[in-house]
């Protein structure tokens, strides 16, 4: 037993800060590229900015092997670089090419589909998006309705998808499709498919969230033909591929290193906020609450580091990554109640209504509390996405309880 | 031991139940919050037409009622998410006159609020003043027999619509003492009276107020010069009261809705509502509401008792109420899964609604400490 860092791993720590610091770009968050007004291309760019440095530097697809360009970071490492990066508040590549389709192409892919798309998505030119979910299909994922037809070197694809998270600015999508509808059981006749996302016959629809933001899309697929090329592996097996990336998706989902800086932003606001005359953060109330958090985040710290060193020891993420979801989504969420009450009245206005005269002279609260009431709202999704809280607690009762 | 309703008070409930069903369902109110002046003028003149805004008045006021009206009448706003300004103007404006008013300040302005043509904004929060009543860094000096006020209030609900402001301001003491308090009506076009107005995120309408010294005549004082704390704070407890059955309301919506949904939601086969964990998280919900409206009920009927015991009765309203609000807004949305995270759903406006009433006139830290402080000992 030994919590502390080696010595190259403290020389690696020291190494990417510097990176980071001398070359992320400053002054933007995820969340712009959820607002309705945004420019797609320049918001593109900006996104992008830090993934095309780090496709550059060789950095952008730590976990990836090192023959499709990964780093060769050990999991330890790959952590610090996500502490790192985390502490500076970059706008990470978007997990969706990265994480997600990235790992299924080069694990299950042919080696045309690994040439044509892993450059792309190291380099960060290619956006990518995830058609998963459908109106009828959300935690029963396999219930999914969208077809994909034969018709000679094509699939034509029909059907929505929905909770699509940015597709809006994508250029590509992962979609998961019935090919057989008569299949004994509705895991056995979906497949993986890879669209070209400016292919005639698709439409976008973003959807306006309870935040204010367009974060997530209706994609409506109307005889959209796709080449057989682009089916991943092999037919009616796309519910494997797609277990296994799930199993992707959620590990890291347990968002440590973001809320840990979340609790010292949490801090300074308490810190700023004044109760009878002292700092909110000195009220031992509110203090045991701030407390509680950084505790129950040392405890999801602990047990990520050790299904890491079990990751290190050749175990893959098998289903304690939900018990790294539920307590990571419920830690995060609990973080945006405490800046909500810590903000108090100046939670309730509205940021996007303000007065655009452009005036500073007369602030509408401090800056700190503007974000506090959409991001409470918008966190509200975490337990529900990527598997619901629910769900997750499922796979546990059964995968590890044997229920 | 009585929990029935009044005949007159079961209609006052009807009336206003009806209005806000035929005139106000959620594409209405959509619309409204969308619009530019944010609110319903006409619905407001309907309501002072059918009496609603003369309800928590005496008959000497020229109203029929009391708290327990405005409960009702609350409740019913909290059913429909509707916004437009009855807590500022008639129950904590009307409050102030009529516990606090002279005959020729009541004379003057309790008509005008019964008659919808006075609007009142309640100016008394600060920006550095955390809940505290007593923390004001906005002061009124004597001038002859004048005030002039300066200062900043924050977060004003309905100040865009008002004509008239109620303004608690400091006119002797340090800037947190208990004594040293007074209360102003204050003209909106008073010179030296300026807003900054933005939109809440829960569809309301406030402002940032500023006073520059304003000049106001000693009428203008509503109760006495210094001591105006304990009247505030009785004010604010109607309020607060006030609130909790707006939120109560809410939340019966809101659990109606989430069950609906569990029931029409299909997934693996089935209505998700056929799912034990999902039926447990609606049973409590359920106990959450009763409990809501018990607390609802017990402040009401407290608010004429004496000091102590109002503000202990309504503060532990305000705590349970402002915890059952975030667990049936949260357990709402989670139900709904996707669905509920939309602008689409209703459920979304009741979560954020349920959100903004968990600090409105007091967190539920604030409110406990408060307990504690008339309890413990």
């Amino acid at each position: 037993m030994n919590l502390d860092f080696t010595e190259e791993e403290n020389a690696f720590r020291a190494e990417v800060r510097e990176f980071i610091e001398n070359n992320a770009p400053e002054g933007m968050t995820r969340d712009m590229a959820s607002e309705g007004d945004a420019d797609p291309a320049t918001m593109r760019e900006a996104m992008m900015a830090w993934h095309k440095t780090l496709g550059k530097k060789g950095w952008s697809v730590p976990a990836w092997p090192t023959e499709y360009g990964g780093t060769g970071w050990n999991p330890t490492e790959r952590y610090i670089w996500g502490e790192e990066n985390a502490r500076m508040n970059t706008v990470m590549p978007l997990p969706f090419g990265v994480s997600m389709v990235g790992p299924v192409i080069y694990t299950f892919g042919n080696e045309e589909q690994k040439r044509e798309h892993l450059p792309g998505i190291m380099s960060g030119d290619v956006w990518w998006c995830q058609g998963y979910s459908e109106p009828g299909a959300g935690s029963d994922l396999a219930s999914l309705k969208t077809t994909a037809v034969r018709d000679g070197d094509d699939y034509i694809l029909n059907g929505q998808k929905t909770w699509t998270t940015l597709a809006q600015y994508a250029d590509w999508g992962f979609f998961l499709c019935r090919t057989d509808p008569d299949a004994a059981k509705p895991q056995m006749g979906i497949s993986f498919i890879l669209v070209d996302m400016n292919t005639p016959g698709i439409e976008v629809r973003p959807i306006k969230l309870i935040d204010g933001g367009y974060e997530v899309n209706e994609v409506w697929l109307t005889d959209v033909r796709v080449p057989a090329t682009n089916l991943i592996g092999e037919e009616n097996h796309g519910w494997t591929y797609a277990k296994f990336l799930l199993a992707h998706e959620r590990s890291g989902i347990a968002g440590v290193a973001r809320s840990k800086r979340g609790v010292e932003q949490l801090k300074e606001i308490a810190g700023s906020e004044m109760l009878d005359g002292k700092p909110l953060l000195e009220d031992m109330g509110f203090a045991q609450k701030i407390s509680q958090l950084e505790i129950d985040l040392s405890a999801l710290e602990i047990t990520e580091l050790r299904t890491l060193a079990g990751e290190q020891a050749g175990k893959g993420p098998g289903p304690e990554s939900s018990l790294l979801k539920v307590k990571g989504t419920e830690i995060q969420q609990r973080l945006t109640e405490l800046t909500m009450e810590a903000v108090g009245s100046y939670g309730a206005p509205d940021v996007r209504s303000f007065p655009s005269d452009g005036s500073n002279d007369f602030p509408i609260g401090p800056d700190y509390a503007h974000h506090a009431a959409p991001t409470y709202f918008n966190m509200r999704k975490t337990s529900i996405y990527g598997g619901s809280n629910e769900i997750q607690r499922n796979i546990i009762t059964k995968m590890i309880l044997g229920l | 031991m009585d929990f029935e309703f009044t005949d007159e008070q079961n209609m006052v409930r009807d009336g206003i139940s009806r209005l806000i069903r035929e005139q106000y369902d959620f594409d209405t109110r959509r619309e409204v919050v969308a619009s530019d002046s944010g609110w319903r003028p006409e619905l407001w003149a309907q309501l002072a037409e059918l009496g609603m805004l003369a309800a928590p008045f005496s008959e000497a006021d020229g109203g029929f009622g009391g708290a327990t009206e405005a409960m009702i009448i609350m409740e019913e706003f909290g059913k429909g998410l509707a916004v437009e300004p009855f807590v500022p103007s008639v129950v904590c404006a009307g409050g102030f006159l009529k516990h606090g008013g002279n005959d020729a300040q009541r004379e003057e302005y309790i008509g005008g609020i019964i008659s919808g043509e006075m609007i009142f904004a309640f100016a008394y929060a600060e920006p550095r003043g955390r809940y505290d009543l007593a923390n004001l860094e906005t002061t009124a000096k004597a001038d002859g027999g004048d005030y002039v006020i300066n200062g900043h209030k924050a977060v004003v609900i309905g100040a865009p619509w008002a004509t008239h402001f109620v303004v608690t301001a400091r006119t002797s003491g340090g800037q947190t003492d208990e004594n040293g308090v007074s209360v102003f009506v204050v003209a909106k076009d008073a010179d030296g009276v300026s807003t900054r107005d933005y939109g809440t995120v829960d569809g309301r309408r406030a402002s940032e107020v500023y006073f520059e010294n304003v000049k106001v005549s000693g009428d203008a004082l509503i109760g006495e010069a210094d001591n105006g704390l304990p009247l505030v704070e009785k004010v604010v407890d109607e309020a607060t009261a006030a609130v909790c059955a707006e939120a109560t309301g809410a939340m019966k919506v809101t659990n109606e809705t989430t069950l609906d949904y569990s029931r029409q939601r299909k997934q693996f086969g089935t209505a998700i509502g056929s799912f034990q964990v999902l039926q447990h998280r609606m049973a409590d919900m359920l106990m959450e509401y009763e409990q809501s409206v018990s607390m609802t009920y017990l402040a009401t009927i407290k608010l004429d008792e004496d000091d102590a015991t109002r503000k202990k009765n309504v503060s532990a309203a305000k705590v349970r109420i402002g915890q059952a609000a975030r667990f049936i807004g949260q357990s709402a949305i989670q139900t709904h899964g996707g669905m509920g995270m939309t602008d689409e759903l209703a459920v979304g406006s009741y979560f954020k609604r349920l959100s903004i009433v968990e600090s409105e006139f007091g967190s539920v830290d604030h409110h406990m400490r408060r307990h504690i402080k008339l309890t413990a000992g």
